[in-house]
Formats: C-alpha cells, structure tokens, sequence
C-alpha cells in the first residue's frame, strides 16, 4: 500500500519535473514546480521529516515561488521562441545514470536517531538540539548570509547606486 | 519487497536531478533556467534526508536545512540580477547575456 503511494506520488514529481522544463510559457512552468515542491513534502513526510516537509513548503513553494511568479509578472514574459541546440539530452541522461550508480555504495551503518526516538522526542526538538550545538557555527554563518543577500537585491535592483 | 526503500527515493532523486539538468541546459529564459536549478537542488534534498533517515542519522537534515537557506538567498540576488539585466537589454534571454564574452 505505501509502496502503491509511493509510486503515485513518484509519478505526479516526475511528470511536473518534466513540465517544468517542457512548458512554453514560465508562469506554467512555476505552477509545476509547485506541484513538484508539494510531491516532495509529501516525501518528507513519509520519511518521518514532518518539519523539514514543513519548511519545503513555507520556504520554497511559499517564499521562493511567490518571489519567482512576481518576477514573471512584472517582466511580462511571452514564451520563448526557440530552444537552444546542445548535447543537453546526452549530458542529461550521463548526469541521470551517474546519480543512479552513486546508490550502490550505502552501507547498513545505523546511527542513534531511529524512528522511535523521532517519535518520542520529536522531529523539530531533534533538528533544534543538532543545529544549535553541533551547528552552530554554520548557523550563523547562514544568518550573515541573508544578510549579505537582502543588501546585495536591494543594492542591485536600484536605479542608481 | 513490498517496502519503500531507499533506492526508491534515491532513483526520484536521481529522475528530478537529470531533469534539472536538462532543463539548464536546453532552455534559453534566464527564469525557467532558475527554476530547473531549484529543480536540481529539490532533488539532492531528496537524497539526503533519504539517507538521513536510513541512516539514523541528522546530519543530512540540518544540511538540507542550509540548502534551502542558500536557495532562498539565492532567489533573492539572482532576480534581483535578473531585474537589472531586464532593464538594459529588454530581455532575459540567456544568448544575450555575452557582455564579458570575447
């Protein structure tokens, strides 16, 4: 039965993948992306992730999306003529069954957090105790991140500096 | 048998990756071309809190964490960029990005 699910969700992600870069027009293309996002939360779950299910879809089908549908919009884009000619199919399917090869290496090594101790404990408190011990430092790393990016989109999209 | 494994993820992985890639290489709009990088790194997401939780492990869900951090940054200057280039060239076709080509 999951596995039933599985693969049903595994076809919707797949088929909106692929309307992704099939679609003529960008606004189609991000309404696919969405549905992608939104498979993918559905994974997270199934991997017993509820929070970062959570954070998939705030952050990326809600900030990220929002923020790229607004740039549609206020470009105007029309669909685009023509598609650029490369090897991009050969360079695709060479990425493609690379990425399926690297799976033969997982060894059955079992660390600490099983699926009770997700349970018991809780997800958030889980990723909460991790990041602000053992990942602290890149923890704030990322802050002075968004810093340096909400200065740098203010700094690029004035008229004159 | 009859389980989800976790080749099965790592294959949807490997599937949405391709299709980032293909997508960055075969379309011209500097957007849809944005939105297959997303694409690509969805699917990376995918694999790593696959394994993360294979793994029992949460090291992969805290570096996901830090993806969708830079991914979030990442929207923000690269439309920004986008916006400015808009607004010289009328366009944001990627054959008339060549300002530094020679």
């Amino acid at each position: 039965m999951e596995l039933l699910f599985f693969y049903l969700v595994a076809l919707v992600a797949v088929l909106s993948g692929f309307l992704v870069i099939k679609c003529k027009s960008p606004i189609n293309s991000a309404i696919s992306l969405v549905m992608t996002f939104f498979c993918l939360a559905v994974f997270y779950v199934m991997l017993n992730s509820p929070f970062m299910a959570a954070i998939q879809i705030i952050v990326y089908a809600g900030a990220i999306i929002v923020l790229i549908i607004f740039v549609i919009m206020l470009l105007n884009l029309g669909p685009e003529t023509k598609a650029r000619t490369t090897h991009a199919l050969a360079w695709g399917s060479v990425v493609g069954a690379l990425s399926i090869l690297k799976g033969g290496a997982i060894t059955t090594v079992t660390g600490e957090i099983t699926d009770e101790v997700v349970l018991q404990v809780g997800h958030t408190e889980l990723i909460g105790q991790a990041m602000f011990t053992n990942f602290l430092l890149p923890f704030e790393i990322a802050s002075v991140l968004l810093l340096v990016a909400i200065v740098g989109a203010v700094v690029l999209t004035k008229k004159e500096v | 048998m009859f389980t989800v494994t976790v080749y099965h993820y790592l294959v949807v992985s490997a599937i949405l990756f391709s299709l980032g890639t293909i997508g960055v290489l075969t379309r011209r709009n500097a957007i849809i071309i944005f939105m297959c990088v997303e694409l690509m790194l969805n699917g990376v997401n995918l694999s790593f809190i696959a394994l993360s939780h294979y793994l029992g492990n949460m090291d992969g869900q805290i570096f996901v964490f830090f993806v969708m951090t830079v991914a979030a940054a990442e929207a923000a200057v690269g439309l920004a960029l986008m916006i400015a280039f808009f607004r010289n060239r009328e366009s944001i076709d990627v054959e008339d990005f060549n300002l530094l080509k020679w």
